[in-house]
């Protein structure tokens, strides 16, 4: 088993905000200051306004804990295929909104649903000059 | 919620379902003109006949629908190539029926064709180029797979109400059972609960026989209006109610375990006039063993939590209180890709009477439920609530 290799994520405009907090080491999540709302995945508007005047992004806990879980036997892609087993998982932040996410540097057996969780980041190597990184999630 | 009154004015007049389940020598096309065929013939109507062309594939692109009446040299006065997944063939019915109903057109064809097999697509374990697809652009990173998203759901169903692997795999090997009994179905060799576990897994709790099958094949529907069809040489298939919905991650705060099938069912069986204790058998789509447990529960068959018990000791077998799948469903029978069109074809071959071996006595009122998408992260759900001609 070695570790995951990420691809490298689709960033739009509406969406680079979360890849480059995630490249300073910082969880960006999006929030509505006309409705209060939080969202995730991010977009160019208030999912509920339907407005992006007052949509801001802001630098959240990453903090959280397992919604579930599973353990990856078999994935053919690239980049996962040697890296089975690997634990994929649903976080719930404490900030409200549920992320995808890989539960990394623990045994898969030792994760369970509920389990309290910290938000970790894998920087990647790129060919142009974007500093990305992927958030990954240890347990707290 | 819907109020629509136009499911009872409209009827499935014919019904094919490709005998094949590996066709390295046929195109996608070639094998829904085949169905058409069947289809048609099972109406005793002709290619000319055909006003309303609906369909959708793995691989039809924009524009497919157009590329599909070019095809059959056909020029219909409607075309629907929605593609909402696998439920896709069953929402299909319940457009052509609206628009049957709206005089739009007077009879549909719906229809599906795949090569799944003998591509050797990696449906449900291979995972999705993220580097420039904005749709995958939250998943690809993490390795989501297809399994893996049910595998989370059937994870928090067993975490919040005890479910258990035993419980699922008699869902795998009740479809086992049946395709036993269904002299096309591509496994029909009987397996139990502890090859089921034996199996080796693919994404933790779900194991390889809990995971449908990948086959080549297709299949066709004709609908028309209950009037025209009562003429036709088959015996009519009456659309007594459907709906659709959709579920997704909203915001990032839906609950997962509530599926489309909840809103969908509900709305088909109220237009339906039904109750649960009405329907005599469930076509239910069963991409992987959770699937049907978790679109038992949100049809309402069984309250949240409770369809491990359901799904035991035979409760979804033939002769029990609800068979599903008689057919064999996507587990043991056929999967080639997408397979709402099967769950209208063998509730229509049911309640006709016509399924032999895995004929479910007496069969007046079935339900067809298709799921297009991945439940666990996002999905669309289809319902159709069909009855006997009597």
């Amino acid at each position: 088993m070695s570790s995951i290799t990420h691809p490298n994520p689709y960033a739009s405009w509406e969406t680079r905000g979360f890849w480059e907090g995630a490249g300073r080491d910082q969880l960006v999540l999006q929030k509505c200051n006309t409705c209060g709302l939080i969202q995730h995945r991010p977009r160019g508007v208030c999912a509920h306004c339907l407005d992006s005047s007052s949509l801001v992004h802001f630098v959240a806990s990453g903090r959280g804990s397992i919604y579930s879980y599973t353990v990856t036997e078999q994935n053919q892609a690239k980049g996962f295929a040697e890296a089975c087993p690997y634990t994929m998982a649903y976080v719930t932040l404490d900030e409200g909104p549920r992320l995808l996410t890989v539960i990394v540097d623990c045994e898969p057996d030792a994760v369970e649903i509920g389990m309290s969780v910290v938000a970790d980041f894998v920087s990647q190597e790129r060919d142009d000059d974007e500093r990305f990184a992927i958030p990954v999630f240890r347990l707290a | 919620m819907s109020t629509a009154d136009f499911p009872n004015s409209a009827a499935i007049a014919g019904v094919y379902e490709h005998p094949s389940r590996f066709s390295p020598d046929k195109t996608e096309f070639q094998i829904m003109a085949e169905c058409a065929k069947g289809a048609l013939d099972d109406a005793g109507l002709t290619r000319d006949d055909v006003d309303g062309l609906f369909g959708a594939s793995m691989s039809m692109g924009m524009m497919g629908i157009v590329d599909l009446a070019e095809y059959l040299d056909v020029r219909p006065d409607y075309l629907d190539g929605t593609n909402i997944g696998g439920s896709s063939f069953v929402s299909h019915v319940t457009h052509a029926a609206a628009a049957i109903h709206a005089g739009l057109c007077s009879t549909a064809l719906v229809l599906y064709g795949s090569t799944a097999a003998s591509n050797a697509m990696a449906i449900g374990t291979g995972g999705t180029d993220g580097s420039k697809n904005p749709d995958s652009a939250f998943s690809a990173p993490y390795g989501m797979t297809t399994v893996g998203s049910y595998a989370m759901y059937a994870n928090l169903h067993m975490s919040k109400y005890g479910t258990s692997s035993e419980q699922l795999a008699e869902i795998a090997v009740t479809m086992r059972r049946h395709a036993g009994l269904n002299p096309l179905a591509k496994m029909r060799t009987p397996i139990t609960v502890d090859d089921v576990l034996e199996s080796r897994l693919i994404s933790r709790p779900l194991h390889l026989l809990d995971c449908c099958i990948i086959s080549d094949g297709g299949g066709a529907v004709v609908v028309t209006s209950l009037e025209r069809a009562k003429d036709l040489r088959t015996k009519p298939v009456h659309l007594l109610g459907c709906g659709e919905a959709v579920q997704h991650q909203g915001v990032g705060d839906s609950d997962l375990l509530t599926i489309a099938a909840k809103q969908s069912g509900q709305t088909a069986m109220e237009m339906a006039g039904i109750k649960h204790s009405d329907v005599d058998l469930a076509m239910v789509y069963d991409s992987f063993t959770i699937t049907v447990l978790a679109t038992l529960e949100n049809l309402g068959f069984c309250e949240p939590g409770e369809g491990g018990e359901f799904v035991s000791n035979g409760g979804i077998g033939l002769g029990g209180p609800l068979p599903v799948n008689p057919d064999g469903g996507g587990l043991s029978s056929n999967h080639p890709g997408m397979r709402g069109i099967f769950l209208v074809i063998e509730a229509a071959k049911q309640l006709r009477g016509e399924c032999g071996d895995r004929q479910v006595a007496g069969a007046e009122i079935a339900i067809a439920h298709g799921t297009g998408g991945t439940i666990g992260d996002k999905h669309s759900g289809a319902t159709l609530v069909l009855g006997a001609d009597r």
